[in-house]
């Protein structure tokens, strides 16, 4: 089994809410980097994760930046960085509404330039930080504030959009499988150029669940395929442990649903559609492993 | 005194209060149980589980997430009086 360091980079405690899955991971996340990092964080609940001025939890450096300049932040601490011979990592560590809509731009710009430094998008389906609005990276059928009837709208696929960018390494992650995380996170920060990695982080308040069902709900994101995991490096997709047990057998995509308030409202309609969404996506994955295009 | 040009935060501990305030169920664990398999300690956000396995009563905020995860039902949430 991997060994996994013993010290802490987020001190006790944070203003997060209890059962916080972006928490969890991120003491993963900055557990594989080690201290010689400086973690950019644009307007998200990171911010809650840090504390308020002029005392902080984090006991690493923390860069706070405007939501759209997130990546472009980072492409200049890593240039200053590199061009001065230092190879302290730069992480930038954004939710979902700071990743797939307002920092796509600078994120794509930087991905273009090849930028040294790793991307992570922590993904709670919605603007959290503000009281849950909806972002392009909400689910179909999910309740938030701005869709109180359901989102009618799929969740745009942002790992796609990276891929473009032919990146040496991207892959997805869930906080109930922080091995699996941790693993990722060294495994990208041991390539040189722009990485990503897009971690789905349940949110009890945000999805309407009980605090204790965090690593639950997690867990059956990827045992219903609602989530899958996988990493790509240098172009060669490999699918991770968790999600190759799931393409054998599957939970019920309802075990999942029903155990979150957000899906109160979905239709059989919207169900339906889902379960096509996770079929064509597992069928895609089986397809390229079985016969990879290159 | 220099003005100070950027806005900087200190690390401290309890930089947000003794969170194991908000707390309104406890962690109790069963050590007949246990088999010190670390599980909880791997799932609780806040580190609040020390690899020896002791709760830190002070900050646990008593999400219940340790008591759900464990294999063994070691945990059970007790609510506190206060
Ligand atoms: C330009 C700008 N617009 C709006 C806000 C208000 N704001 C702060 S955090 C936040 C939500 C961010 O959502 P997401 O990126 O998904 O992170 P989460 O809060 O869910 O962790 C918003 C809308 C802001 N700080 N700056
Ligand atoms: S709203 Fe969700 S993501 Fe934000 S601090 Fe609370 S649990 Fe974490
Ligand atoms: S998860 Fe349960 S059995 Fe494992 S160490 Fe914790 S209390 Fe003990
Ligand atoms: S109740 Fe939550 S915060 Fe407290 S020890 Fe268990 S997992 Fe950690
Ligand atoms: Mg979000």
């Amino acid at each position: 089994m991997t060994e996994i360091p013993k010290e802490e980079y987020i001190l006790k405690c944070t203003s997060a809410c209890a059962g916080c899955s972006s928490t969890l991971s991120l003491r993963y996340v900055l557990k594989a980097a080690g201290p010689d990092m400086v973690l950019v964080v644009p307007a998200c609940c990171t911010s809650v994760i840090q504390g308020t001025y002029p005392r902080t939890a984090m006991n690493i450096p923390v860069y706070n930046i405007a939501f759209a300049a997130a990546a472009a932040c980072a492409s200049g601490m890593s240039a200053a960085y590199r061009k001065k011979g230092v190879k302290t990592r730069v992480i930038v560590y954004a939710g979902d509404g700071g990743t797939v809509d307002i920092g796509l731009q600078a994120l794509s710009g930087a991905f273009e330039r090849g930028t040294d430094f790793l991307y992570i998008c922590y993904d709670n389906e919605a603007y959290g930080n503000t009281g849950m609005q909806r972002s392009g990276s909400t689910p179909l059928g999910a309740i938030t504030t701005t869709t109180p009837g359901g989102k009618v709208h799929p969740k745009k696929d942002i790992d796609r959009i990276i891929e473009a960018h032919n990146p040496p390494y991207i892959a997805t992650a869930c906080s109930a499988y922080p091995l699996d995380l941790f693993q990722k996170v060294t495994k990208a920060l041991s390539l040189e150029g722009p990485k990503f990695i897009h971690l789905l982080a349940p949110c009890p308040p945000g999805w309407r669940f009980p605090a204790e069902k965090t690593v639950e709900v997690g867990k059956l994101a990827v045992k219903t395929g609602s989530w899958i995991l996988w990493e790509r490096e240098h172009g060669t997709l490999q699918v991770s442990g968790p999600s190759r047990a799931a393409m054998k057998k599957r939970v019920p995509l309802d075990e999942y649903l029903k155990m979150q308030g957000r899906f109160r409202n979905i239709t059989e309609q919207q169900k339906q559609e889902l379960q096509r969404n996770i079929d064509r996506a597992l069928a895609r994955i089986a397809c390229e492993v079985k016969q990879p295009c290159s | 005194m220099k003005r100070k040009r950027l806005a900087l935060s200190e690390p401290v501990e309890g930089a947000s209060g003794k969170t194991g305030s908000w707390r309104t169920y406890r962690p109790v664990v069963d050590q007949e149980k246990c088999n010190a398999c670390g599980l909880c300690a791997l799932y609780c956000p806040e580190a609040a589980i020390d690899p020896e396995l002791q709760v830190d009563l002070a900050f646990c905020k008593g999400c219940g997430i340790c008591a759900n995860e464990c294999p063994k039902k070691a945990i059970t949430m007790v609510r506190e009086e206060r």
